[in-house]
């Protein structure tokens, strides 16, 4: 902002820039404590508790026990040193493992579905409204609605999907999608993919439509193939809206919980993160470890954030322009 | 009790009140209940419970909670640990007592009358440290459900051991596959939940494995007879039964159960009435039995389901609470649960009660399975059952799929089982 | 040519074709099931057998379902409003006003977009009961802004740094407090992404499940998605899985509306402000 006409407006007196900042300062304070009250003071709660022992049957009654539920060591009396906490539990690095796997293979998947449909629907053609309209309809169902939905065409005896592939001939056994381990997570995939890839495609979309038109045509007035049209034109243009479109998907991604709460509740080969810590939270007697694992979960999407804006150079704030 | 000429008057004299928005007397308490709800639970409720409100004056509003039992626990779990005075009754599932006692009143002292004539087994579950958690309203035990028609067909005897239940399936299935590519000798629920900690528990107990953690403390999963179980059912996997078996809940054993597509099943009660339903294409062709043993003369098992009341200590109305919950375990409303909707009582009379058996046969003939139920080992686990029967239904999936030996996981799981319970449970 | 051109388009057509099955039959399939019921579930069918409404009248004939989605709609509009008013001031102020720390408000509430919904539940659950609001709509209410704030307040920034300086020029010259800027010079400009932020709110809030499983305690309190978990069959352990159908194509039809209405302003919104670099 150093356009010069600006500059003129505050020579107009400091006090306007003061009435300006007093009014910005009463703008901003009910958003500020609303976003204090909701997510700040409930998320210091949850590192609180991770450094007690809390539990569930007495929630105001924990001890300060420090970094114990992370990392601690104990001598058992045979002088044996043995680790134990978050840190060292199998069980939680399976869950951040099937996590990250999850999400870079759905984000990846949902870009290029997304990416693919968008290029269809920036082309005119007929019926293009309803199309549109009609990518948009996985996007609005609910999540535990679709997650029902799936459930019930993944199911081996009598779901329409198996039957499709049987048909088709694709496959001659029933598959068991959510039972096995193997197809547990292609399961979570497939209907996660098929969720988010419309809202992908409308993101990507929106970043075509600011691609002027007159560019494509000069490029297909020098003969220019159109698959170097897109590599060289397209995808550098629209890169920007789409390092933000994958940001927030890859945040959503990190933090999945509901579809796979629904459709596979236990398996060990879909667990995320936030599946397990609301089993060690609720379920189980381990409140403050759950707490834990909630709080690693939040230092790691900030982790991950921080380095993705980093290294992909991504100017979130737009400051500076 | 009676509440024939009583009752009518009290329900006119309530019909007039509400007519004229009389605000109800001051003593009056409205009693918040909260239950997992299926089918027309909410309208039952208000059934059962009308002779209790006009008795004694109070209302009842029941809160419907997903079926989901984990679902209805978490969520439980959250309420009790803020205190909150919003729900007054609780029904609960037989295996929390040790996990939520802290939360409950003891009603030792006002059922001390009620309580002896219960099934002394149930009694004992919902007892903690000598503090009786909550009062039994119905139970619940598996059985082995079988198509009459299919074992006259290939001459086949009602199966006794669970060796004799796989040579039977497989003979059926055999004989069926021919003409129909859909079905399978036996199916069950083998999905990593809750479930299958009710169907492992079963082949184990029946086989002399004992139930996981014995009622001192001792971890005692780890065993030969627990293995040779484990691998037995292993071997079904595939062959008698779908390899999708090991998603199945309830509900899709049932579906293929009901079908016609299964020779047998293992289920809950529930499935009776839906399978002789009109839609149902195994309607009038099945019944049921006592789950297989693992050698002739062993005990069947069957794992004890059921449910519970249990008054929250924060609430504000205790005392009217506390009736409703002895209301709601007592022969009154437990007779009329089982005639309703099929609920197997808790207390032991009922079963020789004529209407009971005139309106539903079914109830004495399941006394037999539920007089072998076996308690999944919540009492001695106190707060960490979810944990235990997680770490259990997630090793013997683990051995289902053929993701290592049973003999290495349960070593695994033997393990991990002493490092939970520590010192102490 | 003309076969190559004719083969083009076919293909084009096709690819459109699949797209749309790919996105609708899942729809499509919950529609065909909403209307079987009993036995006829556990059978693969690819088109209505038979259009029996019953499942139909059992949900809307239910005890509460009517008044969840009144609830659904009460909550989603309020909470779309809440988060709109906060949030074109806040934007605002982020947008057009210079003082210390914006940029480091505006990454703290793109952190709080970040704030995985388990790790704040109980801190939450605890906060509406010192408030008193538990299994009011407004516990969801004020809950929901954890998810809808940043969000909204993140496009409207963006959208509103891009517009001319000149336009609020003219208003200072002519004596406009703020207030009266935002009102009357930037609130006309900004519908495209206020529609498009405000339906992506409302989506979200009617979406949302697990707040408002925890936080209401009665059935008439509850929203669509927990009176969809919570519909039940007969028994324990019976899934019904038509009356469940029947409910999601009840709750997502109004979804499916809106979209059709505002689809033009939502790309047009997203391509105004939402997602520039």
């Amino acid at each position: 902002m150093t356009s010069p006409t600006l500059g003129r407006a505050n020579d107009l007196g400091l006090s306007l820039q003061q009435q300006r900042q007093r009014a910005a300062f009463w703008f901003l304070a009910p958003m500020v404590v609303a976003l204090f009250c909701v997510a700040a003071w409930p998320l210091l709660r949850t590192i609180w508790f991770s450094l007690t022992d809390t539990s569930m049957d007495n929630l105001y009654g924990g001890k300060f026990i420090g970094f114990d539920n992370y990392l601690r060591v104990q001598t058992l009396s045979n002088g044996t040193v043995r680790y134990r906490g978050t840190l060292v539990d199998p069980a939680w690095w399976n869950a951040v493992w099937n996590t990250i796997r999850f999400s870079v293979v759905s984000v990846t998947l949902e870009t290029i579905i997304g990416l693919g449909i968008a290029l269809v629907l920036n082309a005119e053609f007929k019926g293009r409204g309803l199309v549109r309209a009609a990518i948009l309809i996985p996007w609005a169902i609910p999540t535990i609605v679709s997650a029902k939905m799936w459930a019930w065409m993944l199911n081996d005896q009598y779901g329409i999907l198996n039957d499709i592939m049987m048909n088709l001939g694709l496959i001659d056994t029933k598959i068991a999608w959510t039972a096995s381990n193997d197809t547990a997570m292609i399961a979570v995939l497939i209907v996660d993919v098929w969720k988010t890839a419309p809202f992908m495609a409308l993101l990507c979309l929106a970043g075509l439509q600011m691609v002027p038109r007159d560019i494509y045509e000069a490029a297909r007035i020098d003969g220019v193939h159109p698959v170097k049209v897109f590599w060289k034109i397209t995808l550098p243009l629209i890169r920007p809206a789409l390092m933000v479109a994958v940001i927030f998907r890859m945040l959503d991604a990190l933090r999945i919980f509901d579809l796979v709460y629904v459709l596979t509740p236990n398996s060990a080969a879909t667990k995320t993160m936030s599946v397990i810590s609301r089993e060690n939270l609720f379920e189980f007697n381990n409140f403050a470890y759950g707490s834990a694992q909630s709080t690693l979960l939040f230092a790691i999407l900030a982790i991950f954030v921080s380095l993705y804006i980093w290294l992909g150079k991504v100017n979130l704030s737009g400051e500076g322009r | 009790m009676s509440f024939g000429y009583r009752g009518r008057a009290m329900r006119t004299a309530a019909v007039a009140a509400m007519l004229a928005v009389v605000s109800a007397p001051v003593m009056a308490d409205e009693i918040f209940y909260v239950s997992g709800a299926v089918g027309n639970a909410v309208e039952n409720f208000k059934t059962l419970v009308k002779p209790w409100e006009e008795a004694t004056g109070h209302t009842v509003t029941m809160v419907p909670m997903p079926a989901s039992t984990t679902d209805q626990f978490a969520q439980y779990r959250l309420w009790l640990a803020a205190g909150s005075a919003d729900i007054d009754v609780y029904q609960t599932d037989v295996i929390w007592a040790p996990q939520l006692a802290d939360s409950f009143v003891d009603l030792s002292e006002v059922a001390k009358d009620l309580a002896p004539t219960h099934f002394p087994s149930i009694i004992e579950s919902q007892t903690v440290g000598g503090k009786l958690v909550a009062l039994p309203i119905f139970t619940d035990a598996p059985a082995l459900y079988y198509r009459t028609d299919l074992l006259e067909k290939y001459g086949v005897a009602v199966p006794k051991t669970w060796a004799e239940l796989t040579t039977a399936a497989q003979t059926i299935q055999d004989g069926e596959k021919a003409t129909n590519p859909d079905f399978w000798g036996f199916v069950w629920q083998g999905n990593s939940y809750e479930g299958l900690t009710c169907n492992a528990l079963e082949w184990v107990k029946s086989h002399g494995g004992g139930q996981i953690v014995e009622s001192d403390g001792t971890v005692s999963i780890n065993n030969p007879n627990t293995i040779a179980a484990l691998e037995q059912a292993k071997a079904w996997v595939g062959t008698i039964s779908p390899g999708g078996v090991l998603a199945y809940q309830e509900e899709e054993a049932r579906g293929v159960w009901q079908t016609g597509n299964a020779a047998f099943m293992r289920n809950w009660p529930y499935a009776y009435g839906l399978g002789n339903g009109d839609d149902s294409a195994v309607k009038g062709l099945f019944t049921v039995t006592t789950l297989p043993v693992g050698k002739e003369g062993d005990p069947s098992a069957a794992t004890l389901g059921g449910w519970n009341v249990a008054v929250s200590k924060y609430s504000t109305k205790q005392e009217a609470a506390i009736s409703l919950a002895m209301y709601l375990a007592g022969p009154e409303a437990q007779k009329q649960r089982a005639i309703a909707e099929s609920n197997l009582p808790t207390i032991v009379s009922l079963y020789d009660d004529a209407d009971i058996a005139a309106a539903q046969p079914i109830i004495p003939q399941w006394k037999d399975v539920f007089l072998n139920a076996v308690p999944r080992p919540s009492a001695p686990t106190l707060g960490k059952y979810a944990e235990v029967s997680s770490k259990f239904f997630n090793a013997v999936h683990a051995t289902l799929s053929g993701n290592g030996s049973a003999a290495d996981n349960l070593a695994a799981l033997e393990a991990d089982l002493n490092d939970l319970k520590g010192d102490a449970w | 040519m003309d076969g190559m051109k004719l083969l083009k388009s076919a293909s084009f057509y096709l690819l459109v074709v699949v797209i749309v099955v790919f996105s609708v039959f899942p729809f499509y399939y919950a529609i065909v099931t909403s209307f079987s019921t009993g036995t006829a579930l556990f059978s693969v069918h690819y088109w209505p057998v038979a259009w029996d409404w019953s499942n139909y009248e059992s949900v809307l004939g239910g005890r509460t379902f009517p008044r969840n989605i009144l609830n659904s709609i009460f909550i989603s509009s309020v909470t779309v409003a809440f988060a709109l008013t906060l949030a074109v001031t806040a934007s605002y102020a982020l947008a057009r006003v210079r003082f210390r720390g914006r940029a480091l408000l505006l990454m703290t509430i793109l952190g709080v977009s970040m704030f995985p919904q388990i790790a704040v539940l109980a801190g939450l659950f605890e906060l509406m009961r010192y408030l008193n609001l538990l299994n009011t709509p407004w516990a969801l209410i004020i809950s929901y802004t954890i998810f809808t704030l940043p969000f909204t307040v993140w496009v409207l920034t963006t959208f509103m740094r891009d517009l001319p300086v000149e336009i609020e020029e003219a208003a200072i010259v002519d004596g406009a407090t703020p207030w009266i800027i935002i009102t009357k010079v930037f609130m006309p400009l900004m519908w495209p992404a206020m529609v498009t932020t405000g339906l992506l709110a409302f989506i979200g809030a009617w979406n949302e499940f697990l707040f408002a499983l925890t936080f209401t305690m009665t059935e008439v309190q509850r929203t669509t998605p927990v009176a969809i978990a919570l519909l039940s069959g007969a028994s324990q352990q019976e899934i019904p899985w038509g009356p469940i159908m029947a409910a999601s194509v009840i709750v997502t039809v109004p979804l499916v509306i809106l979209v059709l209405v505002f689809q033009r302003k939502i790309v047009a919104g997203l391509t105004a402000g939402g997602v520039k670099g």
